[in-house]
């Protein structure tokens, strides 16, 4: 393997690893806050008992997460010397307010774990809070640096020199908000999916049907309501990007042509070398209206951008079509579900809509990936957006694929580790939960 | 502002060594101990280190963020030519770390333990002896940035006399960080007695290993020994790190528990600070004799103020509740 392309998919893979848990560690304290909530408000022992249980699968998943990140911040050194060289001190300033974020979540995480029985009960909720206010506050900060690489701003480039850094107006580049508010719903409803459908699957098979409904409910209350609002924001989303990287919208839709107005293709396969799409459905002035909120304007095509400046149209486009039609079919079992909760069923009778949840459980991560790879291969050949190519950042060290292998082989274990340990800490619910008066 | 940073920056790097080394330190121990004890050691460990696990592991996330955002230049020649040795060290953090947490919450107990354990033990030592081998490559003065060929770019900069004999140097002084913590940690007589003997063999074996240090130093034709004895500060934090030993093992005899943490972590700075006194703020000493220092590779001035008032602030809101975490979890134990 070359070792341009084995750091590429080392970092790619790190970040895809990282993004899974951490994006757990933003959301799981505010499932737990409500549980919490309930319990404290309502005595309610089974609960308490679920706030517990939950706890538990968040350690293992924060730790995994905190491991992965410091792995991360060695890496943007490891793989990329001259890109960090430049960038470190521009991009730096979310990642040092990270740092305090991640403190703070730190020790509001060991006050929380430790605390049950040992600290006022309300201080012990808030601590819960704290993890999860500033778990999100590090998420956002950090997709801000992501943002500067593709939207750079807070410096001067002038004849290969970084001049005139200004760190506080880097971190609010104008990628900032459209990324940080679309990737936190994207938390939201990738975790909240996740978690509504294993529980939805225990209580189809019968299993402490009480603890699992309501562990159920609070998990896909906020799951629906991420994937109502991850269109609109989408939508916001695809309107700044038309605006600062014209190539990678033309990648997206794999618009090779610039038309006026553009149809929005779904689907189709994509031919990179006689730069067509076969087999896509068109939908006639659907991307102007997309791109740029009017049917009739034109949308730029990859012809006219520079052949060396375009990015993988391929991986980018099919990407993107997978985060958008599972986005739409989550959006569909959203509606179902509010429109059940809202005739007041019990839920227990609609095994069907259980069984949909079920099917949800890895949906929303895949589309969080997608979502990922439109953002980062859509951003190529820049690592920084139209200063700096990936290709001259990389490092000069040969042999990163044996890296990339090793890395690989224990992420690979890793995560082999941790599903099988959720699959036990699942399997022993209702050894420990059952009977919680004996507790 | 960059003296703030810098002075944030030897801090995190300090606490990083002192309360991530008795964390590593305690896996080290948990090798070292003989199979009918290892339970008993293994439940003190998770009383003493659970509960603040997390935030030891944060010392060496914000050195890195400092480096990467104040001193690019130092980081980035760090990640080129210690390019080895860290990724060795990162893959000890990850198995280390998540090793230590899968065994306390794996719902079932069985053979898999087996496997936690010996993944624990194992890394520990591997991060210490890394973490210790790093450490000793940017002062020794082999890092060659003007290499063409990939062993001596790539290979000689960690892999030599001196590096290896600070990285066992580093394994015997967490160790016995860690031996020093536990005893004040368990209350059973049986168990003090055993950690005391553990405190006596890793400071057996950091005398030993740090006479090591010595020889390889004159081996490699590193002055050492110029910068430790030639200097009033390297000579007096010596001599003080010398003092405080034994005091230490005077009080321990007297039964006197708690303070010892102290005494040894005082120590442990001394001797940071007799050997890197003497070349601040030089980081990184290259083959060529050239030196990357910190004063001189630090960032642009907004740069700095704004990482600087970060830290200021972070430390505002962090300290006392860090402070706080302590206590309390200090309190109950008593
Ligand atoms: C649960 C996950 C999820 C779902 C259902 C969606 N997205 Fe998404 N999307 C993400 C998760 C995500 C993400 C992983 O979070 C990304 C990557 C970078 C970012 O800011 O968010 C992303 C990026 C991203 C981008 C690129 C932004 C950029 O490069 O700055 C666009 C244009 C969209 N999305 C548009 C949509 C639309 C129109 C959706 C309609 C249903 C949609 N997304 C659903
Ligand atoms: C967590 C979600 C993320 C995922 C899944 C992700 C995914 C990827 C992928 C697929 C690539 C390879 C692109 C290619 O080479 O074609 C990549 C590259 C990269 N990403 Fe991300 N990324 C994420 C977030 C971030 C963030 C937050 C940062 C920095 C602040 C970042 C920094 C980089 C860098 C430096 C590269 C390498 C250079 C490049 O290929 O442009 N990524 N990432
Ligand atoms: C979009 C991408 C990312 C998001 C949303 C994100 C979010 C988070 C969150 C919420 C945590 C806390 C851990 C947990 O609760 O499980 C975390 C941990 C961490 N992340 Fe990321 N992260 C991202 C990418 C990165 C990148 C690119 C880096 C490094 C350059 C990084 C560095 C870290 C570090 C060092 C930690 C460990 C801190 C600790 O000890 O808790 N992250 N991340």
């Amino acid at each position: 393997m070359d070792d341009f392309i084995a750091a590429r998919s080392q970092m790619a893979l790190s970040l895809g690893f990282h993004i899974i848990f951490s994006c757990i560690g933003m959301v799981m304290p505010f499932f737990m806050a409500v549980s919490h909530y309930k319990w404290l408000k309502t005595n309610d022992e089974v609960y308490k008992n679920l706030t517990k249980a939950w706890s538990k699968g968040v350690a293992i998943f924060f730790a995994t997460g905190a491991v992965s990140g410091t792995m991360l911040s060695f890496e943007l050194g490891l793989l990329w010397p001259k890109f960090m060289d430049h960038a470190g001190p521009i991009f730096g300033m979310p990642f040092s307010l990270e740092g305090t974020a991640f403190f703070i979540e730190a020790i509001a995480l060991g006050f929380f774990l430790y605390g049950w029985n040992k600290l006022n009960k309300w201080f012990h909720w808030f601590t819960g809070m704290v993890v999860g206010v500033s778990g999100l506050a590090s998420g956002i900060l950090v997709v801000a640096a992501n943002a500067w690489m593709n939207s750079p701003a807070g410096f001067d480039f002038v004849n290969g020199q970084y001049l005139n850094i200004d760190p506080i107006q880097a971190m609010f580049n104008k990628a900032w908000f459209s990324q940080a508010l679309h990737m936190c719903l994207a938390a939201f409803t990738a975790t909240g999916f996740a978690v509504a459908g294993v529980h939805a699957l225990m209580i189809l098979r019968d299993r402490n049907k009480e603890f699992h409904l309501k562990a159920f409910k609070i998990a896909a209350i906020f799951a629906c309501i991420g994937a109502l609002l991850q269109p609109l924001s989408g939508d916001i989303s695809a309107k700044d990007v038309a605006k600062r990287q014209p190539a990678k919208l033309a990648a997206m839709e794999a618009l090779y042509k610039t038309e006026k107005p553009a149809p929005l293709l779904i689907g189709g396969i994509v031919n990179e070398k006689d730069k067509t799409v076969k087999g896509a459905i068109e939908i006639p002035g659907a991307l102007s209206f997309l791109a740029h909120g009017d049917f009739k304007a034109e949308v730029k095509g990859l012809d006219q951008i520079p052949e060396n400046e375009h990015p993988p149209v391929a991986i980018t486009h099919y990407a993107f079509q997978i985060m958008v039609g599972i986005g739409t079919l989550l959006l569909l079992v959203s509606l179902t579900y509010f429109f059940i909760l809202f005739k007041k069923k019990p839920l227990t009778e609609k095994r069907w809509l259980l069984k949909l949840f079920v099917f949800a459980i890895p949906l929303g991560y895949i589309a969080l990936e997608a979502g990922w790879v439109v953002t980062e291969v859509g951003r190529q050949p820049w690592i920084i957006y139209g200063i700096m190519r990936t290709k001259d950042a990389v490092t000069p060290m040969p042999g990163i694929a044996y890296s990339f292998y090793i890395f690989s082989a224990i992420y690979v274990s890793l995560s082999i580790i941790v599903t099988f340990l959720l699959y036990r800490q699942i399997k022993m619910v209702p050894v420990l939960y059952n009977k919680p008066e004996s507790k | 502002m960059e003296q703030i940073v810098i002075t944030f920056l030897c801090m995190a790097i300090l606490l990083y060594f002192l309360l991530g080394g008795a964390d590593f330190g305690a896996g080290i121990i948990e090798l070292f101990t003989s199979t009918k004890n290892r339970s008993r050691t293994r439940k003190t460990l998770y009383h003493a280190i659970g509960p603040v696990w997390e935030a030891n592991h944060m010392w060496l996330i914000i050195a890195i963020v400092i480096l990467f955002v104040g001193f690019p230049h130092i980081y980035t020649t760090m990640s080129v030519y210690l390019h080895i040795p860290l990724a060795i060290m990162l893959i000890g953090i990850i198995a280390r770390g998540t090793a230590f947490v899968f065994r306390h919450y794996d719902a079932v107990k069985d053979d898999m333990h087996w496997l936690y354990n010996r993944i624990f033990r194992y890394s520990s030592f591997v991060t210490a002896l890394f973490l210790g081998i790093i450490a000793g490559s940017l002062i020794s003065g082999h890092i060659n940035t003007q290499a063409t060929d990939f062993y001596t770019a790539y290979i000689s900069g960690w892999l030599n006399w001196f590096s290896v004999a600070v990285g066992l140097f580093t394994v015997a002084l967490c160790g016995f960080l860690a031996a020093i913590y536990l005893i004040g940690e368990t209350k059973e007589a049986h168990d003090k007695r055993r950690f005391i003997k553990k405190a006596e063999f890793m400071n057996v074996a950091a005398v030993v290993f740090g006479a090591m240090v010595f020889i390889a130093a004159q081996r490699d034709g590193i002055p050492l020994i110029d910068w430790v004895f030639k200097s009033n500060v390297g000579l007096s934090a010596i001599i003080l790190a010398s003092l405080s030993l034994v005091l230490l093992w005077y009080l321990l005899l007297r039964g006197k528990t708690k303070i010892l943490r102290v005494l040894a972590g005082f120590q442990v700075t001394m001797i940071l600070l007799a050997i890197s006194y003497a070349h601040f703020p030089n980081f990184i000493r290259l083959k060529n004799g050239d030196a990357i220092s910190l004063l001189e590779t630090v960032g642009p001035e907004k740069t700095i103020y704004s990482l600087g008032l970060a830290l200021l602030l972070g430390s505002v809101l962090i300290l006392p509740f860090l402070g706080y975490l302590f206590y309390k979890f200090q309190k109950k134990e008593e």
